[in-house]
């Protein structure tokens, strides 16, 4: 099957202007601003299923739905802060596709008639930032950016902002703060920002592979799109799949297909690395409930979709799936991911700064093989007190691979502690 | 020279991107240009800054403070920064960078006798299907060096003394 996001694995040169434009690049947005109402852009991607990538898979259509028509003006920002570990599908897109995600944005930005839209990359992208900012003025040298576009009068300015090493700002609302020059910690939501976003105004923020969607959901329409995918996730998705397969990288597949066809798939991961077994997985990186595989086919069997992910005690989140086998130890990878996580929580409230801080301490000292019997119960205790009480998801991330790691695979910690 | 005056045209452009009663949101770019040279924010920095957005040198330090990639203080001329968070450690980061310090002869933390090189390590850089792999961030900017090899990775650290010469 051809393409939808990663389309420049199938067509050459596709990050050239010229070679986007020959490929029916822009059309959807010429047709956009010249012959559609914004609502009627908004209701195609309603009618398409779409549903956000960047994690929550909240529907896109809606979210764009609801801008406050009555506070002006509208923003609209691009997150691409891709900081998730084990996920690196935003990168390749707007490496080599950027035009798309460009016109998706575009689109966006016209359906909620915003004039002005933001990217904010993580900081490492820099090159990526200047590369981006060189294919804005291409779309502005060719009237499709910047003022009366095309000879409407909607005008767009796109700017790129760069962050600066923190996890914790591909969180919308630290996003924000760290894009008004903060320091980069969530707001109490609600309200929400497409009623209250950057400087106080109805802002749409959406991840780069939602936005890269778009355009071929408008050429295409939303039937076509809807008839990919699953009823409860249509279209495709960008798997980023790494750890142990011989073949880690990105692949899009419908969603419905199966851990299965994208960890053994040839032109996938093409299998475990040393053709082990396969023990865990991890579907949406580190902030991963732990899925049971050991070796399992029924397991292996099932659909990559929100809802059947959801049946495995986890969930699909961004869809990079880390696959652990049978020489790792679920301590070590506990040991990785709460390192991670105690890092990058910022601070802001306590269950999440103090929890973070005694779930690594106690994993170190497990880990490390001083750990008592007893160690193992306090860590999962304290990982469950923080469960539901942090101020944004990235306490309840930290706590997720724990809790599970420790309920699933005991034996593994039973190994490392002393009785 | 305060920023301005060395950067007239960055600066410019820089504050063009946002609305005027809204150029604090200058602030992290701002940070990039006075960190490049030196490859660390000074004091004389952050108050150049505060006085550009009209926001206090303590406003400017606490964003200092919370991102990792500004630094206050001096480190070797470049920074090299491997990946060793899940991903990257599930394909051999951590042994890759236990050879390194062996063979460069400094742990992570510690700076090379010559002034050169700094080690550190980080958290998923987004290039986890090419581990092992790190960044190295200095003069000429933050360079991703990726499906390394100790061998691959030795001749990097080698370029660096020949690297970022003529520093813009
Ligand atoms: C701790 C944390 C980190 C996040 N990191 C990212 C990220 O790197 N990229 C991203 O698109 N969304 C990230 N999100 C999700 C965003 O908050 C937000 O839901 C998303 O950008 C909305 O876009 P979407 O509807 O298109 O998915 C993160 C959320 C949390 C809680
Ligand atoms: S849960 Fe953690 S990251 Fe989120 S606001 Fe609280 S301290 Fe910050
Ligand atoms: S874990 Fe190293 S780049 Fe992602």
């Amino acid at each position: 099957m051809a393409h939808v996001v990663l389309r420049h694995r199938d067509i050459p040169n596709l990050n050239q202007f010229d070679v986007y434009k020959k490929n029916g690049g822009f059309s959807a947005f010429k047709n956009a601003v010249k012959k559609m109402q914004p609502t009627e852009v908004t209701d195609v991607v309603k009618n398409s299923g779409l549903r956000g990538r960047g994690g929550a898979g909240f529907p896109t259509g809606m979210k764009w739905s609801f801008i406050d028509n009555k506070n002006w003006p509208h923003y609209v920002v691009a997150n691409a802060d891709e900081s998730e570990p084990g996920t690196f599908k935003d990168r390749e897109i707007m490496e080599s596709n950027p035009f798309q995600f460009l016109e998706g944005l575009a689109l966006c930005s016209y359906a909620v008639a915003a004039n002005v839209a933001y990217i904010y990359l993580r900081g490492e992208f820099w090159q990526l930032a200047a590369f981006l900012d060189e294919k804005i003025a291409e779309m502005e040298e060719a009237g499709l950016l910047g003022n009366k576009i095309l000879g409407t009068d909607y005008s767009l300015k796109i700017y790129t902002h760069l962050g600066a090493g923190a996890y914790i700002c591909g969180e919308e609302t630290a996003l924000l703060e760290s894009l008004e020059g903060k320091r980069g910690q969530p707001r109490v939501r609600p309200p929400f920002p497409p009623t209250f976003g950057l400087y106080g105004k109805p802002t749409i923020i959406n991840n780069v592979e939602t936005f890269a969607n778009v355009p071929m959901i408008l050429a295409n329409g939303a039937d076509w799109y809807k008839s990919m995918g699953t009823a409860d996730s249509s279209g495709v998705k960008v798997f980023s799949l790494s750890g142990r397969v011989r073949r880690p990288g990105n692949y899009e597949l419908p969603f419905g297909a199966t851990f299965r066809e994208l960890i053994y798939g040839e032109k996938n991961g093409a299998g475990v690395q040393d053709a082990r077994q396969v023990k865990a997985l991890m579907p949406a990186g580190a902030s991963s409930s732990l899925i049971v595989v050991n070796g399992d086919d029924k397991i292996l069997d099932t659909p990559m979709d929100y809802a059947s992910v959801r049946t495995l005690g986890s969930e699909l989140g961004s869809a990079s799936v880390i696959v652990i086998d049978d020489t790792v130890s679920i301590d070590w990878v506990i040991n990785k991911t709460i390192h991670f996580f105690k890092h990058e929580s910022c601070g802001k409230c306590t269950p999440c700064r103090e929890g973070t801080y005694w779930m690594q301490n106690i994993v170190h000292r497990i880990h490390g093989g001083d750990g008592k019997q007893g160690d193992v119960d306090l860590l999962l205790n304290v990982a469950k007190q923080m469960q539901g009480k942090c101020l944004c998801a990235l306490g309840d991330f930290s706590a997720m691979a724990v809790v599970t790691g420790i309920e699933r695979f005991k034996g593994d910690f039973d190994k490392v502690v002393k009785v | 020279m305060s920023l301005v005056e060395k950067y007239p045209k960055e600066v410019k452009q820089i504050l063009s991107k946002y609305p005027p009663e809204h150029k604090r949101s200058a602030v992290m770019p701002l940070l990039f240009l006075a960190q490049r040279e030196e490859g660390y924010i000074t004091k004389a920095g952050m108050q150049d800054i505060g006085k550009i957005l009209d926001i206090t040198e303590t406003e400017v330090a606490s964003v200092v403070g919370f991102y990792t990639l500004y630094h206050d203080a001096k480190a070797g001329k470049y920074r090299v920064q491997i990946c060793n968070d899940l991903p990257c450690a599930l394909r051999g980061a951590d042994k890759f960078l236990e050879e390194l310090c062996g063979n460069v002869g400094i742990k992570v933390g510690e700076t090379t006798a010559d002034g050169l090189v700094t080690f550190e390590t980080v958290t998923c850089l987004a290039a986890c299907d090419k581990a092992p792999m790190f960044q190295t961030q200095g003069p000429d900017g933050i360079n991703y060096h990726e499906n390394m090899t100790i061998n691959k990775a030795m001749e990097v650290i080698a370029g660096l003394k020949y690297a970022g010469k003529e520093v813009k």
